[in-house]
């Protein structure tokens, strides 16, 4: 768990890799019970929607991104507040990751802010974000 | 101030939608849902994968409408109560922003409000851009605060 003693603005989190597969791709689709088309149906997508490839849902990229804060926090602390964007699509076959730093401490009420972001594998920002977490 | 074509598709039948609100829930989680969920987002954490606790964004599919085959539209998406007919039609995410209050657990049961909080639209520069902004409060059956959230959907 991270010291607010010993963290500066800055600071990075550990990143994580994600390559989403049609498999998980399904999984997470019928787990939240989505059934647009888009994310299942390429004849479709790509015909009728005009997209290049199988959609990757932005939620899902938004789940990444609270992840990489909660596995950084550990288990004595607390998302707070989490805000996301999903400024740009991306299709499966992508690589994707979630990553960002430190970007704001606050001693007092022992909170920490956190630009976060999911990039592309040319570093396209694809789905940036922000989290404030509270430390125990 | 709005000007240009996108305001403009914004008539006195749209305006009068906004402040509308739809009752949620109640809810139940259950702890299978849970673990379905976890594994699709590749949580790595034990308590999510345990299903001991809700993932975050769990209650963006606990959300998701559950409606009969014959409400689902040939894209595949269900038809959405609290949203007027618009002139565009391609609904996107937009952004999220979520205040956490409290964590989900298997048994609870939640419930809450979607109100619609805005519609405006704006000029891009790909055309018209309409935005629809919502709010989202839920909490348990017995009045514990658990997520505010804001929601804007942009439709182009």
């Amino acid at each position: 768990m991270p010291q607010l003693e010993t963290l500066h603005v800055g600071a990075q989190i550990p990143s994580r890799v994600f390559t989403p597969t049609s498999v998980s791709l399904f999984l997470y689709n019928a787990a939240i019970w989505n059934s647009h088309r888009i994310h299942y149906d390429e004849p479709y997508t790509t015909g009728v929607e005009r997209h290049p490839g199988i959609v990757i849902d932005g939620p899902l990229q938004g789940d990444w991104l609270t992840q990489i804060v909660l596995e950084w926090l550990g288990d004595d602390g607390a998302l707070v507040e989490f805000e996301y964007t999903n400024r740009q699509a991306s299709y499966l076959g992508a690589t994707l990751t979630a990553g960002g730093q430190v970007s704001e401490i606050d001693s007092t009420n022992r909170t920490v802010s956190l630009e976060i972001a999911i990039i592309d594998s040319a570093g396209v920002v694809l789905t940036p974000g922000h989290a404030v977490v509270k430390l125990a | 101030m709005q000007t240009g074509s996108a305001a403009a598709m914004i008539t006195p039948d749209i305006r009068a939608w906004i402040g509308r609100t739809e009752a949620i829930g109640p809810l139940e989680v259950s702890r299978r849902e849970i673990v379905k969920y976890a594994i699709a987002t590749e949580q790595r954490l034990a308590k999510y994968l345990r299903g001991d606790e809700a993932p975050p964004m769990f209650l963006y599919g606990l959300l998701f409408p559950v409606v009969p085959l014959e409400r689902i539209g040939s894209d595949g998406l269900p038809q959405r109560a609290l949203l007027p007919t618009l002139p565009l039609k391609r609904v996107m995410a937009g952004g999220t922003r979520t205040r956490y209050h409290r964590a989900v657990r298997p048994g609870d049961v939640l419930q809450g409000t979607l109100r619609l909080k805005d519609i405006y639209g704006k000029d891009g520069s790909t055309g018209p851009l309409l935005f629809v902004v919502y709010e989202l409060h839920i909490e348990t059956l017995t009045g514990e605060l658990v997520v505010d959230e804001l929601q804007t959907r942009i439709v182009r």
